[in-house]
């Protein structure tokens, strides 16, 4: 363990120093104390310190968020007639956009509910047991969360469309003239795609808190005489709270905002306000309509999140985390035995198959009609060799491998910025609202939480912006003086970070918060400077939390692509991006390429994944 | 004296919202002194040590080292060490790494680093201990690492929150004289706070009794056990046997009238007194000055003595005697005589007793 740390260690610093203003901090408050004591009991104020730290997160939200957004919203209300109130009224008033309203409220509750649903037990067998192949299952469910929309969709084609496998088996099998599963354009798909897009959120969020929970805490409910149900009820889930409670906002969030499942599997039927807003901007031109249909789904966001942050204010409580192997034991009993194994063996065939459908769909020339030779006999490579062909001279073709090499140089950047940003954030965020019994007075702490209340969900905004809005934002602000960053390459990794960063202050503020506060104590009275106690007590037991985000960060980016959509130059596409423009051509042979390719970015963020995963698995004692 | 050594704690005052933890607090560590800082649970004495540490900032009152001000000092630049009642190990770091904590930040060569862990880690009784995950110790063995962790730097003072409270009796027993020794031997300055009054005993060369936030009393051990200065500091010793009583002078003599008896005592100022009568001061059946006889109630047998409740005139009474001695079974009646100079010490009502006010009695 001590040995993957030190390995670790020199690259998180170098991330962290790019972004913490408080190391400069401590400098100055060295001098000052040397000084003037008032400068220094000024700087020493908790408050002011918390503060500094928000500087450069809010900088970034205020540049690269608020000026666009503020932008185009200004922009497309000054186009409408009837001014932004009327257009409100207009957008809550017709039962076209309310009935898209309240399908996407219900489809995203509903798709919450299943996905917690298959998640929790998921995260709890993870969480409590050890058995064989366990990291490779966790490796493995991990895959779907990191597949961009655009690939998922097309992998359930792939499978249960209508010229999926599914299909053209039973077609062939019992000589069926139509395809027998109407699966594309349903609400079933919609809420499959979902199910299988999200369940890694709850397992990861849930399970890996889980996993660090002390099991004696749960021994102790039973030893004083609760039952089963009651050490659940009691003792397991206020403890989980935390951790399910941002697994379910960001679930529920990402289902609100859905775009590329519905806009490809839900076909015309379905639209959520995303889909909505993405015809009414490119397609209508309703400019007007477009900015109040984002602006009602971010006050929906904000308002979740403002919830969200109240609620887990008051339940998430320093715990004192155990290592992994501490807290999780062997399935013994041939019962429970059975019913882990099944449960994860149809866990795992529900995140796999789609997938693996897609890659098999990839090297596969199916033709519907007749050909009574079998499936099999056509298996072809001709569609990856077509990737490297530039059939119609374009300008703006890429080989794949340029796409991919665009798309990691992306993702890397939007690490080191999340993590730069995020970081300072969510050391904010814990500092200030943990239950810090040993120091500060009552007041300052209120101070702090007021604070930490109004930018908590300010942080979260991102999330709930429509990207296509915010891409179109960047187009507008960010294409002219003052700020012109139309040629520079870190636009789209920008963007990229705007997403990402709510999931990094997600992932770290409860690993922060749960540092007990004595640790740092313990290491400043044996003469640990503040930046000391950072990078030795704090950065070393966020560890996996800062991988977690990491991986957040990076597979967001590798994926996003409502906003790169708009904002990337033609000459750069991402690797979504090249794949939507051969699905949108017609034809067997670009849809091929299109799964080809995919399979292609399926494979290099899998392997991501399964590295970090090994990298994670060699951590285990890290709590 | 003009310059102190050591640390110089001064009217300290903290309170956390309404309630007051420390009222008023002095007291001072000698250079290479042992104070043992008593007092019940929640009288404030971990409190205290974090405004020593520089964790928490006293509401009023200086904390100085050497007569210099630590007001400015953060809790890093003090020089302390502080093992916290709940060892506070760090999880992700194994016994080598933890120990070496203090040494790494100072920057310590890595050869003098594996010395000294070395070292402290034999001291403590955990050699070869160094690469062990200390989540898996057992908490004996991980206060032990606590331990070696505030050593291992040699700070200027060290400070120890109860830290043998959640070893065996016999280990903390051993460990009790064992770590008086190694904080001799390494002439270690020591702030120790327990509620064991047998610990403060066996490790202090001084003890600070508080109660409330207040210092009840400041004495070598003998004199806090031997002349406790209020009644607080006799009950919170386990001297039970507290009094009512007025001291009256008649004919020449001086007597000490109490609910159990009237005890003559050598010449004291008149006035209503409490006394305490020890209760291993006096023998049974014996032929002492003085005699009183009474029912009783219980009996208990406790090792190395054996402890028997007597009713005299309805009034509880605790004695002491060596368990070799065939004391009476419950029901019985009982004979106990003393000396009164001896068994008895006086306290004037609701003031400490004359004796030994606060902070007097250290020389």
């Amino acid at each position: 363990m001590a040995a993957s740390l030190d390995a670790n260690r020199p690259a998180l610093k170098e991330i962290f120093m790019d972004g913490v203003q408080n190391q400069k901090k401590t400098k100055e408050e060295g001098r000052a104390q040397r000084n003037a004591p008032f400068f220094s009991s000024l700087i020493q104020d908790k408050r002011l310190r918390i503060l500094a730290l928000w500087v450069a997160p809010l900088v970034f939200l205020a540049l690269f968020y608020f000026y666009p957004m503020g932008s185009i919203l200004q922009a497309s209300f000054a186009r409408g007639r009837a001014g932004p109130a009327a257009t409100f009224i207009d957008a809550l008033t017709s039962p076209t956009e309310r009935g898209i309203l309240w399908f996407t409220i219900w489809q995203a509750a509903l798709s919450t509910a299943l996905t917690l649903l298959l998640g929790l037990p998921g995260a709890y067998l993870l969480a409590r047991y050890e058995f064989r192949g366990k990291s490779l299952i966790q490796a493995l469910t991990g895959i779907p969360f990191v597949m961009p929309t655009l690939v998922v969709a097309v992998a359930f084609n792939s499978l249960l469309g209508p010229r999926g496998w599914a299909n053209v088996a039973l077609m062939d099998i019992f000589h069926l003239p139509q395809p027998p599963i109407q699966f594309a354009n349903t609400l079933v798909a919609i809420l499959v795609a979902h199910v299988f897009y999200n369940t890694t959120i709850v397992l990861r969020m849930v399970g890996d808190f889980w996993s660090h929970i002390d099991p004696r805490l749960s021994q102790a409910a039973q030893v004083l005489g609760a039952n089963r149900l009651q050490t659940i009820r009691h003792v397991t889930l206020p403890l989980l709270i935390p951790a399910i409670s941002a697994a379910t906002l960001l679930v529920f969030i990402f289902d609100f905002t859905s775009f590329g499942v519905i806009l490809i599997l839900g076909g015309p039927r379905f639209s959520t306000l995303e889909v909505e807003i993405y015809y009414q901007t490119i397609s209508l031109f309703n400019l007007p309509l477009a900015a109040a249909l984002s602006v009602i789904q971010l006050v929906c966001t904000l308002a979740l999140t403002t919830v969200y942050t109240r609620l887990t204010a008051n339940l998430s409580r320093p715990l004192s985390l155990r290592p992994r192997s501490f807290t999780q034991r062997r399935l013994s009993k041939g019962r429970s035995r059975v019913l882990a194994t099944t449960f994860l063996v149809l866990l795992l065939g529900f995140m796999i198959t789609p997938l693996l459908a897609l890659a098999a769909r990839s090297v596969t020339n199916v033709t519907p009609q007749g050909d009574q030779q079998g499936l099999f006999s056509n298996l072809t490579l001709d569609y990856y060799r077509e990737l490297n062909v530039n059939p119609r001279e374009s300008l703006f073709y890429v080989p794949p491998q340029t796409a991919i090499g665009i798309s990691l140089a992306y993702a890397s950047a939007t690490v080191v910025f999340a993590l730069a940003l995020g970081l300072p954030a969510s050391w904010a965020l814990a500092n200030g609202l943990s239950q810090d019994n040993e120091s500060g007075n009552g007041s300052a702490k209120s101070g702090l939480l007021w604070l930490n209340r109004i930018f908590d969900p300010v942080l979260m905004l991102p999330l709930g912006t429509s990207a296509v809005t915010l891409g179109l934002g960047f187009i507008v602000a960010l294409g002219k003086p003052p700020l012109d960053l139309r040629a520079s390459p870190v636009l789209v990794p920008l963007a990229h970070t705007l997403v990402a960063f709510p999931f990094v202050v997600r992932s770290l503020t409860p690993a922060l918060r749960s540092i007990r506060p004595r640790l740092r104590q313990a290491a400043s009275v044996m003469g640990a400077t503040p930046r000391q106690v950072l990078r030795y007590i704090d950065l070393p037991m966020v560890g996996r939390a800062l991988l977690v985000a990491a991986t957040f960060a990076f597979t967001i980016s590798l994926g996003e692509f409502g906003a790169t959509a708009l904002i990337a130059r033609p000459e750069f596409p991402t690797v979504p991006i090249a794949i939507y423009r051969l699905i949108s051509r017609p034809g067997p042979l670009n849809y091929g390429q299109a799964l080809a390719l995919s399979t292609i970015l399926m494979v290099v963020t899998a392997s991501g994944m399964l590295a970090i995963e090994r990298f994670r698995i060699a951590d285990v004692g890290e709590f | 004296m003009d310059k102190k050594n050591g640390l110089q704690i001064s009217n300290i005052h903290k309170s956390f919202g309404k309630t007051q933890a420390l009222a008023g607090v002095s007291f001072e560590v000698r250079q290479g002194e042992i104070v043992a800082v008593l007092g019940p649970s929640g009288c404030g004495k971990s409190t205290l040590l974090g405004i020593i540490a520089g964790l928490e900032s006293a509401d009023q009152g200086e904390i100085c080292w050497n007569d210099h001000s630590l007001a400015q000092v953060p809790p890093h630049r003090r020089g302390f060490g502080l093992m916290f009642q709940d060892f506070a190990l760090f999880p992700h770091r194994n016994v080598f790494d933890n120990v070496a904590f203090a040494l790494q930040m100072a920057h310590e060569p890595r050869q003098k680093i594996q010395e000294i862990v070395k070292e402290v880690l034999e001291l403590v009784g955990l050699p070869g201990f160094s690469e062990r995950d200390v989540n898996t110790l057992s908490g004996g063995e991980q206060q032990r690492v606590a331990l070696a962790r505030s050593l291992a730097p040699h700070p200027r003072l060290l400070m120890l929150d109860e830290p043998l409270g959640s070893l065996d009796r016999n280990l903390r027993e051993r460990l009790e004289v064992e770590l008086r020794g190694i904080l001799k031997q390494m002439q270690q300055t020591a702030i120790y706070v327990t509620h064991d009054q047998e610990e403060a005993y066996v490790l202090a060369d001084r003890i600070v009794v508080i109660n409330n936030g207040k210092v009840e009393q400041v004495g070598s051990p003998q004199e806090i056990y031997l002349s406790p200065a209020s009644e607080f500091v006799a009950r919170f010793l386990g001297l039970n046997n507290l009094l009512p009583g007025e001291i009256r002078q008649e004919n020449g003599d001086f007597i000490l009238d109490t609910p159990i008896a009237r005890l003559p005592i050598s010449p004291r100022p008149p006035g209503r007194v409490t006394a305490l009568l020890r209760p291993d001061a006096v023998h049974l059946n014996g032929n002492g000055r003085f005699q009183i006889q009474g029912t009783v109630t219980e009996t208990s047998f406790r090792g190395s003595m054996s402890r028997i409740v007597i009713s005299v005139k309805n009034i509880p009474l605790q004695f002491n005697f060596p368990s070799y001695i065939q004391v009476p079974q419950v029901g019985e009646q009982a004979r106990l005589s003393f000396d009164p100079d001896q068994a008895l010490q006086i306290f004037a009502e609701g003031t400490p007793g004359p004796d030994s006010a606060p902070g007097t009695s250290s020389s």
